[in-house]
């Protein structure tokens, strides 16, 4: 058994090395696969914050997850048609600058996650899965029916989008980037989750009454760790759109919360790494049980069930030892 | 006389055909343990609910030092130094001893939404958690995590965490309940001296614990104050009795 720590350095190193190892092996196809896992995973560290610190079982990220693409989208789209985005009241125009996208998706994310939370915080239990189950259906109906962006059909962008002194159409360059950004959402939320506000938020789900009576605005608590938990998972959208150089309605889909949602349950809900290792596992099962048969999600569905039933801490919980945060 | 710290004025709460605030009238005085008695059923939680926050009274007002805090929530009223302690101990139980102390010093910082430095290492936080652990004695379990703790232990820690909010005064449901015969001598003892620091609100079961250390009495029957005063008092006054000590003192 071994620490967590060590155990999470291992799984950094080994996301690091499989696309270096791809490098030179010549399989391009596995960088891709390893960047897929970095985007997913950086989507689950933002739920894993409302979800496995604040208790809040959100079944509506995808919302954050498609703002996050769409904003990739739209910026890019009217980048590469040269139209601008508004004239009136004053000129917005598209842009194909990543560092820039990544700015607006994660503003866009984090304002649409301040309405759903402000609404959704005031139920809890059944009610706060449903609410936010909701809104993100009624984004993905919405993109659907608005022809502007592609509606169904949904959009393609035909260049990567730009960052300064790389090619992101290199597979690892772009990898690169995507790795870099985990990790720094990585240690952003470790930080968060030690500071006395991810004390305060994970007292909160132990004992709300608790929290309460020494003086501490719950709801503001919850709010602000669900926006700063949307703006993450939009991030995540965008560099996923970017990986596709496509948007569609799907990325606002409750199949979307679901997945980063099991990313989350397989790795480990809570546990810093869970959500890398869960996303990780997930795109191992899919592309070789994917392999073997169209149906793979019923075996992936037999995986789920023994971690929910026998392995309560999932992938980390079961190859590390206990080891608590705040020793 | 001194200002009263806590003043409940003529408060009301039914709940369909059931008054279970009748108009009650109740004050706590610096310096004083005023304890509430009352058989099950006479509305001693609901009132606590009113004094504390998380339930508004139909009409009448709660003033806490010298402020109407009636529409104020119980975030607000903790805020301003009013501390409660639960019947059943409400405590973070994943975290250690040390966690919920510290979660209480977070509380009265106000330092909820500071987001980078960690908590487990920042010296006020600490020195103030450690503080209220020394005084009700469970520095040594400061690691344990709490769901091992003890019952007895969980109440002392009960207090310990308000303790670290430096209250103004202290509502304690049941403090003794589920105690052990020392642990219950020794929290008297505690409860003695805290006194002095912030006036006690005590609602408690144990007559032995009531009768050693309230300076005065309340008893509340179905939603109404029958009487209030000292122990000898209320001792001696036949409606309390008929209506509650009866059951006991019979014999």
């Amino acid at each position: 058994m071994l620490r967590e720590s060590t155990l999470n350095i291992v799984i950094a190193s080994l996301l690091l090395l499989v696309p270096v190892a791809a490098l030179f092996l010549d399989e391009p196809f596995f960088i891709t696969l390893a960047t897929k896992v970095a985007i997913l995973a950086l989507a689950a560290v933002g739920l894993n914050l409302a979800l496995g610190q604040g208790g809040l079982v959100s079944f509506g990220h995808a919302t954050f997850f498609g703002v996050g693409g769409y904003s990739m989208g739209i910026l890019a789209s009217h980048a590469q048609s040269f139209t601008p985005l508004m004239e009136v009241p004053f000129l917005i125009e598209g842009t194909n600058s990543m560092p820039v996208i990544w700015l607006v998706a994660m503003i866009a994310s984090a304002l649409v996650a301040l309405v759903v939370g402000a609404l959704s915080l005031r139920t809890s239990g059944v009610y706060f899965i449903m609410v936010t189950l909701a809104f993100g259906q009624m984004f993905y109906y919405f993109t659907i029916s608005w022809p502007a962006y592609g509606g169904e059909d949904g959009l393609s962008i035909y260049v990567r989008n730009q960052f300064p002194g790389l090619n992101t159409l290199d597979p690892i360059q772009f990898f690169g980037i995507c790795y870099v950004i985990l990790m720094l959402a990585l240690l952003f939320v470790s930080r968060l989750n030690n500071s006395p506000f991810g004390l305060a938020l994970a007292g909160a789900r132990q004992n709300t009454e608790r929290a309460q009576t020494v003086g501490i605005n719950t709801y503001r608590l919850r709010l602000v760790a669900f926006v700063i938990s949307g703006a993450i998972t939009g991030l995540a959208g965008a560099l996923f759109a970017d990986l596709n150089r496509f948007v569609s309605p799907t990325m606002f889909s409750w199949h979307t919360s679901g997945e980063i949602m099991i990313f989350i349950i397989l790795g480990g809900v809570a546990r810093l790494y869970g959500p890398v290792a869960g996303a990780a596992l997930f795109i191992v099962l899919e592309h070789y049980l994917g392999g073997l048969s169209e149906y793979w999600h019923i075996y992936l569905g037999a995986i789920l069930l023994f971690v929910v039933l026998f392995a309560h801490g999932g992938l980390i919980g079961t190859l590390s030892k206990k080891e608590r945060r705040h020793a | 006389m001194p200002d009263p710290i806590l003043n409940v004025v003529d408060v009301h709460k039914s709940f369909g055909a059931l008054k279970a605030s009748d108009g009650i009238t109740l004050d706590l005085y610096p310096g004083e343990i005023h304890a509430l008695i009352g058989p099950n059923g006479a509305g001693k939680s609901t009132l606590i609910k009113q004094i504390a926050g998380g339930m508004k009274p139909d009409s009448g007002a709660v003033h806490f030092l010298g402020r109407d805090v009636s529409a104020l929530s119980t975030v607000e009223r903790a805020r301003l130094g009013l501390a409660r302690t639960f019947q059943i101990s409400a405590l973070a139980m994943e975290y250690t001893v040390l966690e919920n102390a510290v979660l209480g010093a977070v509380g009265q910082s106000g330092g909820a939404f500071r987001f980078f430095r960690p908590a487990m290492k920042d010296k006020a936080l600490l020195a103030r958690a450690h503080a209220a652990l020394e005084q009700v004695k469970l520095t040594d379990h400061a690691q344990t995590i709490t769901a091992e703790l003890s019952h007895g232990q969980r109440r002392q820690l009960e207090v310990a965490v308000a303790l670290t909010l430096s209250p103004k005064a202290f509502m304690m449901d049941e403090p003794m309940a589920g105690m052990g015969g020392g642990g219950s001598k020794r929290l008297t003892a505690f409860l003695r001296e805290l006194k002095h620091e912030a006036p006690i609100l005590l609602v408690e079961h144990d007559m032995d614990a009531v009768f050693a250390l309230a300076d005065r009495i309340s008893v509340l029957v179905y939603g109404k104050i029958i009487a209030t005063g000292s122990v000898e008092e209320i001792r001696a006054n036949p409606e309390v009795q008929l209506a509650y000590l009866g059951e006991e003192d019979a014999s």
